[in-house]
């Protein structure tokens, strides 16, 4: 076993869940939800 | 190719196929959305799906990451956004680009397109090459333009699957919606007609050229959890899987490789493989 990749795969799922969780705490899920809900202009082409 | 081979290969193309059906289905099941010209509003819309799949599409019950992405960085200076980038680490890491080889819409578009029998541009130096052009709008339109100019510059300018799948539809059932289209309507339109029409000639060409959620899904293809895998003890260095692979790779599941499958019917001694990767 790869004992670099091993420690970048696990590092990486770390700090994946750790900024997954503080988002969530710091209304993240709210803010996408929130941007998503309304019809984006931008992404459709007018705006 | 052998019988068995041929129906062993339809029979993978075949499954992938239907998750990637499933799929598109499953993001875009708000099917009233699609009658009504609107969009939907509950509450599951705060998650983001992996693939690239526009959250103003009428039946989009998700909300795309790079489009949360964009808008979370051009906010940024309220808020970092940590959930959608916690969120990408999160499907990169666990599946690298097995995301656009089985989870990803515009993926399953270009995988269709490409059905179209007419002279096909195989994989070629050039095209090798331009593969880097997808880091470059990485960082200019999803990164710089919106820290810089506050707008959504790959939704704003180049994305296909947002004038696909959200522009058209609530355009053409929209009456309000239509009377504000002007240039960049007109301008997102062509840019779709043409990335439509080279997908029909060059495999994959949006995803291997200009995706920018490829870009992000490749720098994790090394290291990610699941996906396809290579037994270095049976494999003998032949090389035919890189040589019938359409995409530009050069090793089994590098950053170019959308772990589609393709290559495990054509190894002759069965040492590709799905499943957990060793590290």
């Amino acid at each position: 076993m790869n004992k670099k990749t091993f420690l970048v795969r696990i590092a990486i799922i770390i700090l994946s869940a750790g900024l997954l969780l503080i988002g969530i705490r710091d209304r993240g899920f709210q803010d996408v939800k929130n941007k998503a809900v309304r019809i984006c202009y931008e992404c459709i082409g007018i705006g | 190719m052998s019988a068995s081979g041929s129906d062993n290969k339809k029979g993978r193309s075949f499954g992938r196929r239907y998750i990637q059906l499933l799929t598109a289905v499953l993001y875009n099941c708000n099917f009233r959305g699609f009658a009504e010209g609107s969009i939907y509003k509950g509450d599951i819309k705060g998650i983001c799906v992996p693939g690239l799949n526009c959250y103003s599409c009428p039946g989009a019950i998700g909300s795309c990451p790079l489009g949360s992405l964009q808008s979370g960085l051009l906010s940024s200076q309220y808020r970092i956004p940590y959930y959608v980038a916690g969120t990408l680490l999160l499907f990169g890491i666990m599946l690298g680009r097995v995301v656009c080889g089985f989870l990803c819409p515009f993926g399953l578009i270009q995988d269709l397109l490409y059905k179209i029998p007419t002279p096909k541009i195989r994989k070629n130096r050039i095209t090798s090459k331009l593969t880097y052009l997808k880091y470059l709008i990485l960082v200019v339109f999803v990164i710089i333009i919106p820290l810089t100019a506050l707008v959504p510059g790959f939704c704003k300018y180049i994305c296909p699957a947002g004038t696909l799948q959200g522009g058209i539809p609530l355009v053409l059932k929209n009456e309000a919606l239509r009377e504000l289209t002007g240039f960049l309507f007109t301008w997102k339109t062509i840019l779709l007609t043409v990335i439509i029409i080279s997908c029909v000639i060059c495999f994959r060409s949006f995803c291997r050229f200009l995706c920018p959620l490829g870009a992000i899904y490749s720098l994790f293809n090394r290291f990610s959890v699941f996906g396809i895998r290579v037994n270095e003890k049976t494999c003998t260095g032949c090389d035919r899987c890189i040589r019938n692979c359409r995409m530009d790779v050069k090793k089994v599941c590098d950053r170019e490789c959308i772990q589609c499958g393709d290559c495990i019917k054509d190894c002759p001694v069965n040492a590709i493989g799905y499943g957990r990767k060793q590290a």
